[in-house]
């Protein structure tokens, strides 16, 4: 069976985020990118359902700064097939994912891909996520939100979340794109040393995007910073003071 | 060209989301610079009565026994057929677990754009221009502009408007409207698993000592667990640590998990994400200690320091064990 993720990076939120002097995106130039979390899980999900079964799993991604690494990464988890998508992923209106789904739905036009499990969105979405579109492009069903795949007979049993800790155990016919929220087991870790074995015998293919065509999304966007009216009263110093003010403050409010 | 603005009602098992009474809330105020209608559509299986108070002009009622449950292809399908017949000036959906599998693929297969993560609609009466405001990159950044005309799809999250705002007193006007052929779906529900219960139920506790990706691993969760219990309480966590496995899935809170409302919220190593965000406003308290002085958990907690949560947790666990003395 031919399982196919489509991966991205983006933004470090754990970095300052810099808008750049247009105030229509991030500064590319400042801009430290990771690999969606999501994705991350939708990999593991990916080599979990391989480890049980047999078949492939292709990873594919646009190609952006920061890209081999993670392609490589998957690789040395198991990922059997590595497809970085050229083409012009920086242009100031590039990479939304509706242009996404359109180039990764000519791609695997070309697989006979069963299943593609995708991370169930990005912090940086503007437009969506990018399974559902895909989904529509290649005429199959989408379901996302979902933390748990078993395939069996041309099915997927999964389970999807629902607000409030509910989950709904549902079946869907294959081939499908399932959103994945997070696999059945947490994304494992790889040693360094297997990431820079991989990288001397995993090949990156390339597959060209072509146009990216981008409507869909919103047009023009200003970007700002959230500016509020509140903010939180800081306590300053070493843990000592913090603590010590934080005990003070639990006996004013009842708390202790 | 149509004003009206659609509000894709949300519910599940017999009750309506609150998601929805915010879009309904937030409908109204660009409909009355639009000049055109509010109008909630209902997808369900004998829901008549759950459509009572939505502050909408009017309701059209899809009833279908596949609605008895959530399936993602039928309300593609449903929807895809009324949305192009109508073509409203926007449609609004949950930027939830269910609208999220819904309006994307709308997008693509209807051919109209979307904008996602939607906060706060504001018309402009004179113009007629709709601005949305979007909240992207965990909260940290807004993403402001123009709805695309005719014809807009619209995910929307809370905290942009009070449920209250969408709620009516008096029950709407309801019209019936079919429902399409639906009887070949890919997709089928096959039953639910309600949450476990679990030890606690951290929705009712007082103290909730919250730790997000800033605990590092599973090794610290015992350092939050001693705190908890010298506080009284116990320990909940954001998605990542969930999603990890290093604390139960009951303790989640969040969008996908609980919403809580303790006396006190102390938020360790959480930066603030949104869907995090909507379930701790009810908190009498919170309290946020992160490494990063730009976490938007800042903006919503009383108290704030800026520290490694590694660092504060065992020195507070004993502070406050020698202030119960």
């Amino acid at each position: 069976m031919n399982i196919v993720v489509p991966i991205k990076m983006v933004p470090d939120l754990v970095e300052e985020l810099v808008i750049d002097a247009s105030g229509t995106r991030l500064d590319p130039d400042a801009l430290r990118l990771k690999l969606n979390e999501f994705d991350d899980h939708a990999i593991e999900q990916a080599i979990l359902l391989k480890e049980k079964g047999k078949g492939e799993v292709i990873i594919v991604a646009p190609d952006v700064a920061g890209i081999d690494d993670a392609l490589f990464t998957a690789a040395a988890k198991g990922a059997d097939r590595l497809v970085k998508l050229t083409g012009n992923w920086n242009a100031p209106r590039g990479a939304n994912n509706h242009a996404l789904a359109r180039v990764l739905a000519n791609f695997i036009k070309t697989l006979r891909a069963e299943l593609i499990l995708t991370g169930v969105q990005a912090p940086n979405d503007l437009d969506g996520a990018v399974g559902p579109p895909l989904a529509e492009h290649l005429g199959m069903p989408y379901v996302g939100y979902v933390s748990g795949v078993m395939v069996c007979d041309g099915t997927a049993q999964i389970r999807k979340e629902y607000p409030g800790g509910m989950i709904a155990e549902m079946q869907v016919t294959l081939p499908a794109v399932l959103g994945i929220q997070a696999a059945e087991k947490p994304p494992r870790y790889v040693p360094i040393s297997k990431v820079r074995a991989t990288m001397k015998t995993a090949k990156i293919e390339e597959f060209p995007a072509a146009e990216l065509e981008t409507i869909g999304a919103p047009m023009t966007v200003r970007l700002f910073q959230p500016e509020t009216s509140t903010r939180a009263t800081m306590i300053e110093g070493d843990a000592d003071t913090v603590a010590a003010r934080l005990v003070e403050i639990f006996k004013e409010r009842g708390v202790l | 060209m149509n004003s009206d603005i659609y509000v894709i009602i949300e519910h599940l098992r017999g009750r309506v989301a609150d998601i929805s009474y915010v879009m309904l809330a937030a409908a109204r105020e660009t409909a009355n610079a639009t000049g055109g209608k509010v109008i909630a559509v209902i997808l369900g299986h004998d829901v008549e009565l759950l459509v009572s108070r939505l502050a909408a002009d009017r309701v059209l009622y899809m009833e279908h026994p596949v609605f008895a449950d959530f399936v993602s292809e039928a309300y593609q399908r449903a929807l895809a057929g009324l949305i192009k017949e109508q073509m409203p000036r926007a449609v609004l959906f949950g930027d939830t677990t269910m609208g999220g599998d819904v309006a994307a693929w709308l997008s693509a297969h209807l051919s109209l754009p979307l904008v996602s993560a939607c906060r706060t609609l504001r018309a402009d009466a004179e113009h007629g221009a709709i601005k949305f405001v979007s909240q992207i990159c965990g909260g940290k950044i807004m993403a402001e502009g123009e709805l695309p005309t005719p014809s807009a799809l619209v995910m929307m999250v809370p905290g942009g408007y009070k449920p209250e705002q969408g709620t009516a007193i008096q029950p709407p006007e309801l019209v019936r409207i079919d429902a399409p052929a639906l009887d070949d779906l890919r997709v089928t529900v096959k039953d639910y698993v309600e949450p476990a219960v679990g030890d606690v139920d951290i929705a009712k506790e007082n103290i909730l000592v919250s730790v997000g990706r800033g605990i590092q691993n599973q090794d610290h969760i015992e350092m939050a667990e001693a705190l908890a219990k010298a506080l009284g309480g116990v320990v909940a966590g954001s998605r990542p640590v969930i999603d990890q496995g290093w604390l139960a899935p009951t303790r989640l809170v969040g969008k996908s998990g609980k919403s809580v409302k303790p006396k006190l919220y102390l938020a360790l190593g959480i930066s603030g994400a949104p869907e995090h965000v909507e379930a701790i406003g009810d908190s009498e308290m919170i309290v946020a200690i992160n490494t990063d002085a730009t976490a938007p958990i800042f903006d919503l907690a009383k108290f704030g320091a800026q520290m490694d949560l590694l660092d504060l947790m065992p020195v507070l666990t004993e502070k406050v064990l020698q202030a119960k003395e």
